[in-house]
C-alpha cells in the first residue's frame, strides 16, 4: 500500500543523505521525496512517498526514528490528510494549438506561467492523480518537458507535526 | 558576576582536552599528514597514551576490543584518505555488534574539501552506513560540543561507533575552550524505562508458561545486565541459551544454561527454542544465524516477549507478541520486583524433555584421534586457563569451536566479531583487550587464514609488550569455507586450501616473539601449560589440526532451527 511519511529532521549537512541512504541500504522503495526548511530554520521537513505492507512501513518508521538527526516521523496516511504536488509542464503551443492548451489548463485549474512563440509552460498543483490525469488529457506528442516536485502533505484539522 | 574561566586553544589542543575530559586513557592510531597537529599535541602530554598500530584496521579492532572487554570507550585516531578507508572494516565490525567506539579521522583542510586533494576521501559519506552517527567539524568552535555529543551518542541507547572527521585547518584554528558539562539533543532521546503495562503482560505470560525459554544476546553484555539476568534465571528456574554475542552473560557451567543456540548451537538449545511455549528474548535480534529460516521458526505458535533498547530490532525478522523497549537492566529490575513473593511454577516435565535432548551429546568428537582435534585444543585451553581468560577470536571454524568449548563464566570475556564476521579481528582486538586489562590472561583463538589478515600487528605487540597467547588452529584450509564446500558444493574445494603457508614459529620469532609447533595430541596440554606460565611473553602456538574436522551441529543456510546436521548423521 502507498504511504506518505512526514519527517522532521535537523537542518544539517548530510541529513538528507542519511535518510535516502537508509532506504536504499535496506531495500525500501522511494516513490518521491521532497525536502525544504520549515518556519524554524534549524529544521527541515521531508515528505517521502513509499509503498509497502504494514510491516514494512513499521520497519521504515522505526529505522527513520533511529537516525540521530531525525526529530519526528509521522505516517500521514494513517489518518485524514491532504496532499499536493506541483508540476511544471512545457507544451508545444503554436498558433493552432494555443487555444486548446489554454482551455485544458483552465479545466484543471492550471496557470500559464511562460509563453514563447511556440510553447506554453503551465503550472499545475494537486494530488498525483490529478497531475496524471492532466498529462493523460493532453496530446502526448505536444509534451516537451515535465517536472514534478513529488508529493508533500499535511494532516487535517488539529493533527499537527512539530518538534 | 563571576565569569566562567575559559582559555584560547587550538583545535588540536581542544581535541586532546576533550579526550582527557572524557577519561580516555588510550588511543589506538596511526599518524599522517592531516593529523600531524593532533599528534603534536599528543606528544606534549602524558594523560592520553597512544598505541601505534601497523595498519589502521588494527587500530579500529583494537579500540573495539578495548571497549568490549571493559566498560570504557575505545578510541581510534587515523589520518585522512587511506588512513580512514583502512579503518572502515573495523568500524563496520563495531557497528554490527553495537560497540561504543569513537573514531577520529583527519581530513584535508576545509578549503580543499571536494577538490580531490591529496589523501582526500568523503569520510562521512563512506562511513555513514556503518556508524551510529558521524560528524564533519568545519569550525573549531563546534569541536568541543561535537566531541561531547559523539561520546554521548556512542555510549547511550543502543551503543555504536561514532566518527568525527576533522579537517587539518580546524586543528590549527583556535577559539575559547570549555568542555560542555551536559548535552541535550531534541532529536536523540533514548528510552530507559520499559512500559509498565507491557512488563505486566510479560510477567503474566512467563508465570503461565509450561515450557518457558530465555534467549539472550549481546545486549545483556553491553548493558551490563548479567547480575540481573542471573537473578532472574535463578529465581524462575527457567532454561537459558545465549547467542554467539551473549556468551558469558550467564555462567556456562550452570545447569540451567543450554549452551549457545543457532547455526552451530547445541541440539538442546535449538530444540528448546523451537518447542517452548513462551520465549523471553533479551538484547538479541533473531538474526539468520540464530533462528535460521523465520518461516520455519514461526511454525510453532509460541508467545514471544522481546526486551531491547532499539525499537527497530523488535519485530524485524520475527513477529513479537509483547515488545518492551527499554534499557535492559532497568527492565529486568522491574521484572525482579514483580517476581518478589511469587513462587515459580513447576516445569519439571519441560526439564525432563530438555534432559533428553541433552542426552544427544551433540558436541561429541573423536577423542582417540591420532591427529590433534581442534575441539580438544579448546577444551584444554579452557582447563589450563581455568575458564578465566579473555578469549578473542577470528572468524570461522575455530570461532565456533571456541564458542562451543570454552565455558565463559563472566561477560566481556568472549571477544569476537559476530555480526560482520571479520577475519583479522582477533589479534588486534586482543591488543585492545590487553591494554584495557593489563595483567590479565588474553588468548587469541585463530586459524592460519584469519591470522594472516592482520599479522603485522605482531610488531605492535612487541613494541607495547602485550603478552597475548596466540592459539592458531592450523588445518591449512579456510575451514568453514571448506566445510560448506564439502556439504553443499560436492567436495569441490575451490580456493579454500591455504598453500605456501609461512613457518609460523619462525615468523613469530622474526617479530621478536616465541613460537611453538604442536602436532601431537599428547603435546597439547603441556604446551599450553608452559605457554600460560610465561606471563610477560607473546607466544604463538601453531597447532597442526585435523584438516577434515567439521563444526557440528550445523543448521544449513535457509533451513529451520531444528533441521540440524549432527556428527552422527554422517
Amino acid at each position: 500500500m502507498r504511504h506518505i511519511i512526514s519527517i522532521l529532521v535537523e537542518n544539517e549537512a548530510g541529513a538528507l543523505s542519511r535518510i535516502s541512504n537508509m532506504f536504499s541500504a535496506r531495500g525500501y522503495n522511494i516513490e518521491s521525496l521532497t525536502v525544504a526548511p520549515t518556519e524554524d530554520a534549524s529544521m527541515s521537513r521531508l515528505t517521502v512517498v513509499t509503498k509497502g505492507s504494514d510491516e514494512v512501513i513499521e520497519k521504515i518508521t522505526k529505522q527513520l526514528n533511529k537516525l540521530v538527526e531525525v526529530v519526528k516521523v509521522v505516517d500521514l496516511s494513517e489518518a485524514e490528510h491532504m496532499e499536493r504536488e506541483l508540476m511544471l509542464i512545457k507544451l508545444r503551443a503554436g498558433p493552432k494549438e494555443r487555444e486548446d492548451v489554454k482551455r485544458m489548463a483552465d479545466i484543471f485549474r492550471g496557470r500559464v506561467i511562460d509563453v514563447s512563440d511556440n510553447t506554453y509552460t503551465i503550472e499545475l498543483t494537486g494530488d498525483g492523480a490529478k497531475l496524471d490525469a492532466f498529462i493523460q488529457a493532453l496530446d502526448q506528442s505536444a509534451i516537451l518537458e515535465t517536472v514534478r516536485t513529488g508529493a508533500c502533505g499535511i494532516g487535517r484539522g488539529n493533527r499537527i507535526l512539530r518538534a | 558576576m563571576d565569569r566562567i574561566k575559559t582559555e584560547e586553544l587550538t583545535g588540536a589542543q581542544i581535541l586532546i582536552r576533550c579526550l582527557q575530559a572524557e577519561g580516555v586513557e588510550v588511543v589506538f592510531g596511526y599518524p599522517g599528514g592531516a593529523v600531524l597537529w593532533i599528534y603534536d599535541e599528543l606528544f606534549k602530554q602524558d594523560k592520553v597514551r597512544h598505541v601505534l598500530v601497523r595498519h589502521e584496521q588494527g587500530a579500529a579492532h583494537a579500540a573495539d576490543g578495548y571497549s568490549r572487554s571493559s566498560r570504557k570507550v575505545g578510541v581510534c585516531l587515523v589520518t585522512s584518505g587511506p588512513g580512514l578507508t583502512n579503518a572502515v572494516t573495523g568500524i563496520a565490525t563495531a557497528y554490527m555488534d553495537s560497540i561504543p567506539m569513537i573514531i577520529i579521522s583527519g581530513q584535508v583542510p576545509t578549503h580543499a574539501i571536494g577538490e580531490d586533494a591529496f589523501q582526500e576521501c568523503d569520510t562521512v559519506g563512506i562511513t555513514r552506513p556503518c556508524v551510529k552517527h558521524n560528524f564533519l567539524v568545519r569550525d573549531v568552535k563546534d569541536l568541543a560540543m561535537t566531541m561531547k555529543k559523539a561520546f554521548h551518542i556512542a555510549t547511550t541507547g543502543r551503543p555504536g561507533p561514532v566518527l568525527i572527521d576533522i579537517p587539518k585547518d580546524v586543528t590549527t584554528h583556535s577559539c575559547e575552550f570549555q568542555y560542555p558539562e551536559t548535552v541535550s539533543m531534541r532529536s536523540y532521546n533514548p528510552v530507559k524505562k520499559g512500559h509498565a503495562g507491557q512488563i505486566k503482560k510479560a510477567m503474566q505470560l512467563l508465570q503461565q508458561a509450561e515450557r518457558p525459554m530465555v534467549y539472550t544476546g549481546g545486549g545483556i553484555v553491553l548493558s551490563n545486565a548479567a547480575a540481573q539476568l542471573k537473578d532472574l534465571i535463578k529465581r524462575t528456574g527457567f532454561p537459558i541459551t545465549h547467542t554467539l554475542m551473549g556468551l558469558g552473560a550467564y555462567p556456562a557451567t550452570d545447569d540451567q544454561f543450554l549452551g549457545m543456540l543457532g547455526m552451530h548451537g547445541t541440539y538442546e538449545a535449538n530444540m528448546a527454542m523451537q518447542h517452548c511455549d513462551v520465549l523471553l528474548a533479551i538484547g538479541a535480534r533473531f538474526d539468520d544465524r540464530v533462528i535460521g529460516n523465520p518461516a520455519h521458526f514461526a511454525q510453532n505458535p509460541r508467545k514471544i516477549i522481546h526486551i531491547d533498547i532499539d525499537p527497530s530490532s523488535i519485530s524485524k525478522r520475527v513477529k513479537v507478541d509483547v515488545p518492551i523497549v527499554g534499557n535492559i537492566p532497568d527492565v529486568l529490575d522491574e521484572f525482579l520486583v514483580q517476581l518478589r513473593d511469587k513462587n515459580p511454577q513447576n516445569i519439571s516435565a519441560w526439564w525432563k524433555q530438555i534432559g533428553e535432548w541433552r542426552g544427544k551429546d551433540c558436541l561429541k568428537y573423536d577423542r582417540q584421534s591420532k591427529i590433534i582435534k581442534p575441539q580438544f585444543v579448546l577444551e584444554k585451553l579452557y582447563e589450563v586457563t581455568g575458564g578465566d581468560a579473555f578469549i578473542t577470536s577470528d572468524v570461522g571454524q575455530h570461532q565456533m569451536w571456541a564458542a562451543q568449548f570454552y565455558k565463559f563464566e563472566q561477560p566481556r570475556r568472549w571477544i569476537n566479531s559476530g555480526g560482520l564476521g571479520t577475519m583479522g579481528f582477533g589479534l588486534p582486538a586482543a591488543m585492545g583487550v590487553q591494554m584495557a586489562n593489563p595483567g590479565a590472561t588474553v588468548a587469541c583463538v585463530t586459524g592460519e587464514s584469519s591470522i594472516q589478515m592482520c599479522l603485522q600487528e605482531l610488531s605492535t605487540c612487541k613494541q607495547y609488550r602485550l603478552p597475548i597467547k596466540i592459539i592458531n588452529l592450523n588445518n591449512k584450509y579456510m575451514g568453514m569455507v571448506r566445510q560448506w564446500q564439502q556439504f553443499f558444493h560436492g567436495n569441490r574445494y575451490s580456493e579454500s586450501y591455504m598453500d605456501a603457508l609461512p613457518d609460523f614459529v619462525k615468523l613469530a620469532e622474526g617479530y621478536g616473539h616465541s613460537g611453538l609447533l604442536i602436532d601431537k595430541p599428547a603435546d597439547v596440554e603441556p604446551a599450553l601449560r608452559e605457554t600460560f606460565k610465561r606471563k610477560s611473553d607473546l607466544v604463538f602456538l601453531d597447532f597442526i589440526t585435523d584438516q577434515g574436522e567439521n563444526v557440528y551441529p550445523m543448521i544449513p543456510g535457509g533451513k529451520g532451527i531444528t533441521e540440524m546436521i549432527l556428527s552422527e548423521d554422517l
